[in-house]
This record gives C-alpha cells, structure tokens and sequence, in this order.
C-alpha cells in the first residue's frame, strides 16, 4: 500500500517534469531564434488538466471580469467572482487564472476560506497581445467551474 | 521607479459583526517579469512577489500566487467577513524571499 502510494507520486513527479520540459522547449526555441515564445492554448489546457485531474469543468457559477478592450496591456483589471454561500460546508477554495496569449500560461491562483464571505477578488494582469483569460474554481465539495474572456490588447504589456 | 516597497492596504475602521468587508491591498514593486532584455539582449532575470497572504487575528483568511503575468506594483482586492474586533497581517513574498508586512486594526460592534 505504501509502495502504491510513493509510486504514484513519483510517477506524478515524473508526469509534472516532463510536462515541464514540454513547456520549457518551445520556450527555449522561441529564445534561440529571437521570437518571444507564446504559451498558446494547449499549454492553459495541459496547466488546467492537471488541476482538473480527470474531472470536467461546468460552466456558470463563476464570472470573470475585463475590459473588451485593453489600451495598455501591461495593467489589465481583472475581477472574479463565483456563485457560493461561502459557508464551512460549501464554499470556493482555489481559483486559477491562466492567459493563452502570453509568454507563460500562469497568472494568478487565488485561496479563498470560508471566512471570505462572498468569493469575489480583483486585481491587475499583464496581456502580452489580444487573447483568452481561462478562470478556473475549484470547490469544496470538489465540483470544478470555468469560464473564458477574450480581452482585445492594443498595446502589449511585455518585453520593450 | 524607486526601489523602496511600499505596501498600503484600505480596510475599514469599523464594521458591524457579519458584515462583508472589502479589503484593498496594493504594493510598489516593478515585478520584472523575467520576460524582458536589457539593451544587450541578455534576458533581466525574473523578480517578483510571488505570494501573499492575509491573516485575521492570525487565521489565513486569503491568499493569493502571483506570477510574471501580475503587473507592476501589484493591486490585490478581495473580501472577508467581519468576525471580531483586531488586527489584520498583510504580507508578501518576494522572489529573493524578502517579506514585506503590514498591518491594519479593525473594530467590530
């Protein structure tokens, strides 16, 4: 039973390395041949599927907003919201942002507790050009929402 | 942009029991993002708060990872419930593991 248990984590070790070299090569070809490398979809796909870990996200009961717009794409405002009573029972414990147009899928992962009383946050983002934002929660009883926002940027906000 | 952190954080001096409350955090930090090159083309290596954290009486009531993608001088809002009267601890990590902290008293009736 032990073996079992450090077996599966070592393959996830192995699973979350070789993830990491997937991401890391373009990245690196992206460096050799002078292009800032772009994080694309499948990489917010692979980073939400291993959150996800087999389950499948509905959509509702989480809201994301952004302007439709984005001048300046170094400060982007950014609100999440999710639809929870925020009691110890029921409650929105992790929510993942991730962009699909920037250098690195990550933005953001915010911890709510049931002491939050409404599962509402906000806060500034950098969009290198026009893209999707992928918001992801993850609840308490294990239930998994997503939503997606395209923002258009008219100036990005990195290298320069 | 000068080198000095400076956290300020906006919490209401009074609340009544129950009630939710805005928090509203924001720090001076240039949170390179380890995306750019200096005139040279070498890449200017990534610094950054990666983290944050709000305690409530010393009970985390949020937290927060940041990555390269969470712009300068980074704004953080969020919300909690009005319990008891004290203090709120406001802190975040930096890549070079400095902390930066403050703190904030609240009363509630």
């Amino acid at each position: 039973m032990a073996d079992n248990i450090q077996k599966t984590a070592l393959d996830r070790r192995g699973f979350v390395a070789a993830g990491a070299a997937l991401i890391t090569t373009p990245v690196l070809f992206g460096a050799l041949f002078g292009k800032a490398a772009r994080a694309g979809l499948p990489e917010v796909e692979a980073a939400m599927a291993e959150i996800l870990g087999g389950k499948t996200a509905e959509e509702g009961r989480i809201s994301l907003d952004l302007p439709e717009i984005a001048e300046n794409g170094n400060t982007v405002p950014l609100s999440v919201e999710i639809d929870s009573p925020m009691t110890e029972d029921d409650y929105v414990k992790t929510v993942h942002i991730f962009a699909d147009g920037n250098p690195l899928p990550n933005v953001a992962r915010m911890t709510f507790t049931p002491r939050s009383g409404e599962a509402v946050a906000s806060t500034r983002i950098r969009l290198a050009k026009t893209q999707k934002i992928h918001a992801l929660a993850e609840m308490s009883d294990g239930s998994m929402f997503t939503v997606t926002r395209e923002v258009k940027v008219t100036i990005g906000g990195c290298g320069g | 942009m000068a080198d000095k952190v400076k956290p300020r954080v906006k919490v209401p001096k009074k609340a009544e029991k129950g009630e939710v409350i805005e928090i509203k955090t924001l720090i001076s930090h240039k949170m390179e993002s380890g995306q750019r090159k200096d005139k040279d083309g070498n890449t200017i290596p990534r610094k950054i708060i990666n983290h944050f954290v709000c305690t409530y009486n010393g009970e985390v009531i949020f937290e927060s990872d940041w990555h390269g993608a969470v712009s300068a001088n980074p704004y953080m809002a969020f919300r909690t419930l009005a319990t008891e009267s004290g203090e709120l601890t406001f802190t975040w990590t930096d890549d070079d593991g400095s902390e930066y902290t403050t703190t904030a008293s609240i009363e509630v009736v």
